[in-house]
Parts: C-alpha cells; sequence; structure tokens
C-alpha cells in the first residue's frame, strides 16, 4: 500500500508477540531508544490463542518498571491490529512517534553511547 | 486470511497454475483426460515481472476497478489486488491506449505488447471443477432501490468495509462519503424468490455474513449507528453460528426484523431511503435509513453453466450440479468432481470441506500413478560451518528502481562491507531473478560465504526462495537473514532519498549483526507410520475408512457397539427420498470386505501416546477386555452424536408424544393410520439456555416428514411449530413444497412456546400465532418434538487422546473456515456429527475430507519438522514448571523418571510463550534466541541510530 509513516521506526520481527520479553523492551531503553511498542495481532485472534495477551501483561509491566526508575512509562506501548490493516499500522507509527516527540529524548541516550 | 493459502499454492511444487485462461474442451476417460485449453493474453510476462507496480504507477490511463465493485478506479496496467497469486501484472486493453509508458518503465521488461491468444492442453488423470458463483445482481428487481447511490448490495458493502477498499475501510455511503448513523439490510434479495428472480433455493450465507457485516459497520462507526436487519427467517445454522447472533441481537444491538421490504424510496434532498414493510401483524410501517444493503444471493453465472455444458456435466434447474445424496461430490461425469458452490449453496466451511473431498476421490482415481508425475528436488549434502568465523555475504537488491530508484543502493552496499564478518557484498537489479540465485551460489563458494543476508523485500514472501538457494550450495537454510529496505523503507519513505539511505543501512546492519549470531539448527526428520486409525463406525467413520482403505492405506476401524452404522440405524429416508438403510448395508459391507480395512467393533479406546506420523492407540476390546495396540500415523475421529432426549412437552409422560425419528419409524411401519392432525414442534433442545445453539438439521427433518404424512394421506392436517425455518441451500424447494401441500407453519416467540395439554379427544396444543395476535388451539393426534443433536459423552475418550472440545461437547477444528476437518494437534483429523449436527451428504463430504487431509501424511515416507522450536538447557532448568502452565499446546512435560522437563519438538508450534515466561531464560525459541533478538536491538542503538 506504500502509505507514509514516520522513518524512525524499525521493525523487529517475532514469530508471536508472545515471544517479547521483558529484558527486550528494556535492553532498547537502556541503549537509548526513545520509544519502544509491539504490534500485535487483535485480541482474541492470536494464532497461538494468547499471545498477545502475554504481551500485554509485559508492556504493562515494563511501563510501571519505566515509571519506578523515573522514566515516563508512555515510552513503550502495546497496539492491536490484523494483518489486513495497513493504514491502521501506519496510524498507530504516527500516533508512536508524535507521542515520543512530547515526552522528549530518552534521558538514558547519552549514558548509552558514553 | 486466505494470502497464506494463496502464497503456499502459488510455491506449492506439485501445483502448476495457468491463470487467463479457459477450458474449450475436454476430451478422454477416467485416468487420462485430456483438457484443451484457450491462454489469453497478459500481455506481461509472468515469468520476468517481479510484482513491483512501477508500470501501474506509471499508466495513465483510468478504468474501472471490478475488484471494489465499480466503487473506485485502477490503472489500465493493473493487479487485481495486492495478495494476488501468481504476483504479476496485467495489461487491460479494452482500455489502455498504448502510449508505451508502462514498456518505459518495466526495468524486468515484462511487457509484451504483442503477446497473443494460445491454445494448450494439459493432460490429466482426473478433474475437480470449483468454477463458483457470483452474488446475484439485482439490477433487474425495480422496487428495491439499487439504482439509488446509498443502496448498495452486500458485495459492495463488504469492500467498503475493507481497509484495502475503495474507501479504505471508513464507514461511507457512495452519495456523498458520509458516514451513516442508520443501515439497513434486506435479506433474500435474489434468494427464496420464486415470484421475480426464479431462485427458490436459500442461499445459505447471507444471514450469517448480515450480522458480520453489521457487527463491523458498527465497530467502524464513529457513534451510534443503528443496524437494522430486515429478514424472513434468520437461518444461522452452522456451528457456533447462533452464538454470533445473538451476540449481535442482545449485545451489540443489531435490531432484527421480521418482514420483507416491498418498496424503498429515495428522498432526493438528503439521499436517505425511506423503507417500507408490513410488519408481522399487517400493518403498514415505514423507516427512513442513510443507507441500504442488499444481501444478495449466490447465483451460478451463465458462463458457468456453459462450462459445465462442454464439460457434459448435468445442472439442475437452478445451473447447480446434479449429484447423488450419498456421493456428494461426484459429478454425473465420471473423473469429475465438484466443490464449493456449484455443488449447492454453501459458506467457506463447507466449500473448504469438499474441495478437500474432491482432491480425495480424484487422488483415488490416481493411486497407482502417485508420486510419478512430481518434480523430484535435489538438496546438496550440508557443509559444517559451526566453529566456524561469520563470512557473512550481504546482497542489496535494487528491485527495478523500487529500492533503487530512492536509496541509494552502492552507498548501502560499500556500508555494509564496513560491518563486522561481512566477507562479501554485491548489489542486484533482482536479487529474486533466477540468474541471481545461481550468482549468490556462485558467490557463497568462491568466498567461502557461511551466512548471507538479502536487503530487499519481505520475507513472507521471498525468505523461503533464498532458503533454498542457501540449501542448494550445502548451506544451512537457517543461516539466512533478510533486511526489508523495500515495503518497510523505500515504499514508505519515498519522498525523502537520503533518509532511506540511511534506514536501509540501519537495516541493514541490524541483519548483519543478526546473521552473525545465527547458528546452523537440523529439521528433525520423522518416518510416517502408513497404518490409519479411524474412531467410530457410522456414516463418516465408514465413508473415512473406505476412502483411505480406496487409496491404499490399511485402516482400522474401531466402534464401541456391537454393530457398523451409528445414529443413522434409526434413519429411513432422506430428504430427497433415499433409503437410508439400504445405503448402510451398502456401505457397512464394503467396509467389512475391503482388504485394505479391519473393523473392531465393542472397542473401546483405553490408551494413547505419540505424535505425528507415530501414534500408537490402545484399544480394549469386547466383553472379556482383551486389551490390543494399534500403532498408526495419523487418525480420524468419527464419535457422531444423538439426538436430545426431550424434558419438554410431555414427552415419555403421553405416548402420543415422539420425536421426529420416532415419527418416522411410526410412518414407515404404520403409516399414517389414525392420524388425522399432527402437530411439530421445532427448537426442542434447541436454541434455548440450556444448549444456545441451532441442531440444523431438525427443520428439514420437520418438512421430510410432513412431506411424507402428506404423500401418504393428504387429508391429514399437518401444523409446524416454529421460530425460524431454517431450510437452506436446496432444502428450501422441500419447505416450499410443503406449504403448496397444505402444511401450515405458525411462528412462536422463544418467550412463548406453545403448551401441549391431553384433552379427551387427543392432545390440546396452544400456540399464539403472530399474524392474527391471539392464541390458536390445535387439536393433534400425535404431536412430534424436533428434538436437536446432542454431542456422544465423549469426555473419557477425549482426556486419554488430549482432544479439545467446546462447551456443547462437540470436537473443536484447527481453523473454523481455513481448516475445518483438522484437529488443532498436527494428524489428527474429524468428520461427522461429533463436529457438529449435519445431514449425511455433508457427513459423507467431511469424511472424504477428513480423508484426504490424511492422505498428506499418509503418503509420504517421512516428514519435516520445522527447526524453530523450543529448546530447553535441562543443567539450569529448576523444573519450575511454568513452561507447562503457560503452553498453549501443553506441549512442556515432566518427565517423572527422569525427573526433567521435555519439550517435544514434534509438537511445539514454534510460539516462543515458554521462552519468554521461563524464570531462568533455560528455554530459547531456536531462530529466535535471545542473543539474536537482543543483537539487533544493539546494532540499531549503537551508533546512536534512531
Amino acid at each position: 500500500m506504500r502509505l507514509d509513516y514516520p522513518s524512525n521506526i524499525k521493525i523487529i520481527r517475532l514469530p508471536c508477540t508472545g515471544k517479547i520479553d521483558v529484558i527486550h523492551l528494556l535492553r532498547a531503553i537502556q541503549k537509548g531508544a526513545d520509544g519502544v511498542y509491539v504490534v500485535g495481532c487483535l485480541e482474541g485472534n492470536c494464532h497461538y490463542n494468547e499471545g498477545n495477551y502475554r504481551a500485554r501483561e509485559r508492556v504493562d509491566h515494563v511501563r510501571m518498571l519505566l515509571e519506578e526508575i523515573g522514566l515516563e512509562g508512555d515510552r513503550v506501548r502495546m497496539y492491536n491490529l490484523s494483518s489486513g490493516e495497513g493504514p491502521t499500522f501506519a496510524a498507530y507509527a504516527k500516533e508512536m512517534t508524535e507521542n515520543i516527540r512530547s515526552l522528549g529524548p530518552n534521558p538514558l541516550k547519552d549514558s548509552a553511547k558514553a | 486470511m486466505i494470502s497464506p493459502k494463496l502464497v503456499e499454492v502459488g510455491r506449492h511444487i506439485n501445483i502448476e497454475l495457468i491463470t487467463c485462461s479457459e477450458v474449450k474442451n475436454l476430451s478422454g476417460e477416467p485416468g487420462n483426460f485430456e483438457v484443451s485449453l484457450v491462454n489469453h493474453p497478459r500481455y506481461i510476462d509472468p515469468v520476468k515481472c517481479t510484482g513491483c507496480g512501477e508500470c501501474s504507477r506509471h499508466c495513465p490511463v483510468t478504468a474501472v476497478n471490478q475488484y471494489n465493485m465499480k466503487l473506485d478506479d485502477r490503472r489500465a496496467t493493473y493487479i487485481e489486488y495486492a495478495q494476488a497469486v501468481p504476483l504479476a501484472f496485467a495489461i487491460d486493453t479494452d482500455s489502455c491506449i498504448g502510449c508505451g509508458l508502462c514498456e518505459n518503465m518495466c526495468v524486468a521488461k515484462a511487457i509484451q505488447y504483442d503477446d497473443k491468444e494460445r491454445e494448450t492442453s494439459v493432460k490429466v488423470g482426473s478433474v475437480i471443477l470449483s468454477a463458483g458463483s457470483k452474488g446475484y445482481d439485482p439490477s433487474g428487481l425495480d422496487f428495491i432501490g439499487y439504482e439509488y447511490p446509498n443502496v448498495v448490495t452486500s458485495e459492495e458493502f463488504e469492500r467498503i468495509l475493507s481497509a484495502s477498499g475503495p474507501y479504505f475501510g471508513h464507514l461511507m455511503r457512495p452519495l456523498d462519503r458520509e458516514e451513516p448513523k442508520s443501515i439497513a439490510w434486506l435479506q433474500c434479495v435474489g434468494s427464496r424468490d420464486t415470484n421475480r428472480c426464479g431462485n427458490g433455493y436459500c442461499s445459505s450465507v447471507c444471514c450469517m455474513y448480515a450480522v458480520k457485516e453489521a457487527m463491523i459497520a458498527k465497530e467502524h462507526a464513529h457513534g451510534e449507528l443503528d443496524c437494522a436487519v430486515f429478514n424472513m427467517d434468520m437461518r444461522t445454522f452452522g456451528k457456533d453460528y447462533e452464538k454470533y447472533y445473538l451476540r449481535a441481537k442482545d449485545k451489540d444491538g443489531v435490531r432484527f426484523v421480521k418482514a420483507r421490504v416491498h418498496t424503498i424510496i429515495e428522498i432526493p434532498e438528503t439521499g436517505d431511503l425511506v423503507v417500507q414493510y408490513a410488519d408481522e401483524s399487517g400493518m403498514m410501517k415505514e423507516e427512513t435509513y442513510n443507507m441500504v444493503v442488499l444481501s444478495v444471493g449466490l447465483q451460478i453465472q451463465p458462463d458457468t453453466a456453459q462450462l459445465a455444458k462442454l464439460l457434459g456435466i448435468e445442472l439442475d434447474k437452478y445451473n447447480f450440479a446434479e449429484t447423488n445424496t450419498f456421493a456428494p461430490v461426484a459429478t454425473s461425469r465420471p473423473g469429475i468432481y465438484i466443490c464449493g458452490v456449484l455443488q449447492g449453496p454453501k459458506d467457506i466451511p463447507g466449500s473448504i470441506t469438499e474441495a478437500s473431498a474432491a482432491a480425495c476421490l480424484a487422488g483415488t482415481e490416481l493411486v497407482e500413478a502417485r508420486g510419478t508425475d512430481i518434480p523430484k528436488v535435489e538438496v546438496a549434502e550440508e557443509i559444517d560451518v559451526t566453529g566456524q568465523e561469520p563470512r557473512i555475504g550481504v546482497f542489496v537488491c535494487n528491485c527495478g528502481i523500487n529500492i533503487g530508484g530512492i536509496v541509494d543502493v552502492p552507498a548501502v552496499r560499500e556500508y555494509a562491507g564496513t560491518l563486522p564478518y561481512v566477507a562479501y557484498t554485491d548489489e542486484n537489479l533482482f536479487t529474486c531473478s533466477q540468474d541471481t540465485q545461481e550468482q549468490i551460489k556462485e558467490k557463497i563458494k568462491e568466498h567461502k560465504l557461511n551466512r548471507v543476508v538479502v536487503a530487499s523485500c519481505s520475507p513472507k514472501t521471498h525468505e523461503a526462495m533464498f532458503m533454498e538457494t542457501l540449501e542448494a550450495c550445502g548451506i544451512n537454510k537457517y543461516l539466512f537473514e533478510m533486511a526489508n529496505i523495500r515495503n518497510q523503507n523505500s515504499w514508505i519513505h519515498s519522498k525523502e532519498p537520503e533518509i532511506a539511505t540511511k534506514k536501509a543501512k540501519d537495516l541493514v546492519r541490524m541483519s548483519v549483526a543478526r546473521a552473525a549470531a545465527l547458528r546452523t539448527l537440523k529439521e528433525k526428520v520423522v518416518p510416517i507410520n502408513k497404518q490409519a486409525l479411524v474412531i467410530g463406525g457410522g456414516v463418516a467413520g465408514m465413508n473415512a475408512a473406505l476412502s483411505l482403505g480406496n487409496q491404499g492405506f490399511n485402516t482400522v476401524l474401531v466402534e464401541k457397539e456391537a454393530e457398523l452404522g451409528g445414529f443413522s440405524r434409526k434413519l429411513h429416508h432422506t430428504i430427497e427420498g433415499d433409503d437410508i438403510q439400504a445405503y448402510l448395508k451398502k456401505l457397512g459391507d464394503e467396509v467389512t470386505g475391503h482388504d485394505a480395512i479391519e473393523v473392531l467393533t465393542k472397542a473401546r479406546i483405553s490408551g494413547f501416546e505419540g505424535f505425528k506420523g507415530n501414534f500408537s492407540t490402545e484399544v480394549t476390546l469386547g466383553t472379556d477386555n482383551e486389551k490390543r495396540k494399534i500403532d498408526h500415523g495419523i487418525f480420524i475421529v468419527a464419535t457422531g452424536a444423538g439426538e436430545y432426549p426431550p424434558k419438554e412437552y410431555l414427552y415419555k409422560e403421553d405416548e402420543r408424544v415422539v420425536t421426529q425419528v420416532e415419527l418416522s419409524d411410526i410412518l414407515e411401519k404404520k403409516g399414517t393410520d389414525g392420524l388425522d392432525s399432527v402437530v411439530m414442534i421445532q427448537c426442542v433442545g434447541s436454541r434455548n439456555d440450556e444448549n444456545v445453539e441451532c441442531s440444523r438439521i431438525c427443520c428439514q427433518n420437520a418438512v421430510k416428514n410432513a412431506l411424507d404424512i402428506k404423500k401418504r394421506n393428504p387429508e391429514t392436517q399437518v401444523y409446524v411449530l416454529y421460530r425460524d425455518i431454517r431450510t437452506y441451500g436446496l432444502l428450501e424447494d422441500y419447505y416450499t413444497e410443503a406449504r403448496k401441500q397444505g402444511v401450515i407453519f405458525i411462528r412462536f416467540d422463544q418467550d412463548a412456546p406453545p403448551d401441549v395439554q391431553p384433552s379427551s379427544d387427543g392432545l390440546l396444543v396452544t400456540v399464539k400465532d403472530h399474524i392474527l395476535q391471539q392464541n390458536l388451539e390445535i387439536r393433534a393426534d400425535l404431536v412430534a418434538l424436533s428434538a436437536g443433536m446432542v454431542a456422544e459423552d465423549t469426555e473419557e475418550m477425549s482426556g486419554i487422546m488430549k482432544l479439545n472440545r467446546n462447551p456443547e461437547g462437540y470436537f473443536i477444528e484447527a481453523h473454523v473456515k481455513l481448516r475445518p476437518v483438522d484437529m488443532p494437534s498436527d494428524g489428527v483429523f474429524l468428520c461427522g456429527t461429533a463436529h457438529g449436527p449435519k445431514l449425511i451428504t455433508e457427513t459423507i463430504s467431511q469424511a472424504q475430507a477428513a480423508a484426504s487431509r490424511a492422505t498428506t501424511f499418509l503418503a509420504k515416507d517421512s516428514i519435516k519438522l520445522s527447526a524453530i522450536t523450543a529448546k530447553v538447557d535441562t543443567d539450569h532448568c529448576v523444573k519450575c514448571l511454568t513452561c507447562v502452565r503457560a503452553c498453549p499446546f501443553g506441549v512442556p512435560e515432566f518427565n517423572t523418571n527422569e525427573k526433567l522437563i521435555e519439550i517435544n519438538e514434534a509438537i511445539c508450534h514454534g510460539c516462543g510463550v515458554c521462552a519468554s515466561v521461563c524464570p531462568r531464560q533455560t528455554i530459547q525459541l531456536s531462530f529466535y534466541e535471545d542473543d539474536q533478538i537482543i543483537s539487533k536491538i544493539d546494532a540499531l542503538l549503537e551508533a546512536g541510530g534512531m
């Protein structure tokens, strides 16, 4: 569909969002990513039954951890859509980018580089 | 949902796709047909076309987009839809102006303006006809307002709701692109209508799709949306369909109005539509809607009928293929099989089931020749690269100008050369082209590459092909990684070439980092035991066993009763008038006399172990409980269902209250003696709080018995008290016939069920008539209850064999639509009423389908398992059992002897849930190991990327 979405988004492929680990999300933030989001199937439509519910729980957990150490939990989000929803994907990408812009750069970025 | 299927068909080594072609003649006989084809010109060579779409983007001509039901336009150089197989464009010469722009733009040199119509022929052993149908065209009906812009057909509405449709999935009406606040659906347009369109049949699918469209429209709407479905009967008769209907009605607030709309008038100022109808009590009503959707039925197209005629296949009066009740997918011409709507109106699960059944019969005819005409794949011996330092080759694709026109490909290639472990880089015009595969192979050998990264398009479409290239020169296929610099980059950032180039470098760096972390993975090969086990010896089980036996596979058929036949032993004839007992006798003889089939009666399942290809089942036989072990590669579950024993309406209290099955017994033995008045009550034990589902077969059962009574004695009064008459598909004709014969149908509400009381003169049935709005008292000599179906008590068996059942006790298929006869575990199949209530003819095609699916295993000597499975490091595992609890498929098990967690890779689905819940990270999902994922994260962020 060639829909435009911000170029600051880089996709890492997983077999199912149920494979996403808290450590993966935290690692990205630690290394200086301004935001991370997980895109899974629509709730109730997981090919492996419940992977996306688990992913949401982990995302919520990471959000809480970030808040605890004084970072914004909203740097990490979970979105759900079906594979036929290109426009929604692009809309979420824009939404997430705007969200991160409003939060500003990840304060860990400088220490990550050092 | 169908795109994985499309890709699979397109890539399957044993399937040759011939598109843009028509059958002109068919000669020969079963086992040896010759099919003459006309191949229409496509004007673009599908072999050379890479599907990049540059031709279409530069085509200056606008043409009507038929795929989106003419609601938007496309170019003259086009592809029907993005997932099309083959992914090759075509030129629509009716609108092409011959400007030559596409030819200039096509880097692959695929445009052939001089392409000509050709004639070819193919030799085949069997033929399957699946020519399908289209939606009924309502243009000929003058009273439902199809000429108004805001009246659309359901097919058009489907496209409106689709994300790839004309309005990108936004709910809008065509006239002013405003979002409607109210939509009315009109059911039975082009169905159940002998008066205006001649289609007496029910199209079977429209009630369900109308419910679905209403639900999705509500989801897409930005505020309140009023949805009303005008119907005569709601026919949600399939498995779990009633629940969906109830959800729409009770939870989502979709309104269902019992009426057939007679007139629609547009209000010219607003484009709104006035819908006029008579309600159930006969009052004239008028309502205004922003939009109207016509739920059009299924119609066999004239050219399809022509094709059937050409093939010598007999059609019925509606142009559906003539088939026999007991041979539902065989046409009148031997060797030609049929599936889908051309066989009769049906939904997707039914069509897919029939497709497998037709494949089963087509294959049976060719058993002797199995495996003789298929291409062989040579696989090179694998080179062991363990311990070697990674030597990565990076191939950057230009994809014509799709990538190269935006991204600075030489710069990306040069950058790749600076990355760790990269030993070779190259750029290609099309990395996927056949000659490039040869180049890649040469470079792998020349530079001793042991990892390959291709920076091009999506792994979804191209990964398998590149992996094959690696395998061909002895490199393990899992040492491959793709960077998607087209779909995720050049296509998205086409206006910002510099940014796109930078992102391409980031993506390549990430992929190179992951490639270095990849490990050789072995795909385990397991042998297949060629014996089959079929559980249940009714119509389903016997047909499944026979289908397998006829394909040459030894089959053990186990039946718990002393005799074969199952529930059908209680039935006499089908609604079409076919003799069930004669059929059962013939079928039973064939099964018991078959060389390849062993029948075990009075047998119960008592033990079970194993996985696909290698099951072992213990059966306990007879009264002396003799145990026997059966090894088998697959099994088919066909345990059947029974009739609901009614608690309602004085059943068992008054002997004049019987079930429909008992009524057919009475008619068979005594005829209509003493029966002046018979009342039938529908939905007994179905569609209530205890069993919410519809039992599917009871409406036709009532109609069948009513017609039988009328045939025996036209003077006998027959009353059918119903909630919705669900004589779907071609059964509708019998419902029409019953009304013609004077059978009286009276609708009642679930809240006001009929009352049955004994009286001095027979039974007295009281029911509230909707039209008269008052109670009717009917004297009856006999009351027949249309008792629903109930699943067999299979709790013990499902526990032993780990088979999932739904709340109603029926077994659950792997996928309702795409895999209707597979069970979730590989190598296990399902058919007959064990799956859900269904007719004998449907049971037979389902049994043949299950056998067909089983054959995909049994025909092979061994199967390769995916290497993307979870592995547990037992040295560090603390046996906390978190994985055992978390796995959605119950794969990890605690071996009590070894005191270890075991994950059987033969049954692991590779989702990775166990790996991420393991608190000690002792489980890794191969190909997605933590270091492989983290390497990408680190690589992305190390250069201060983002």
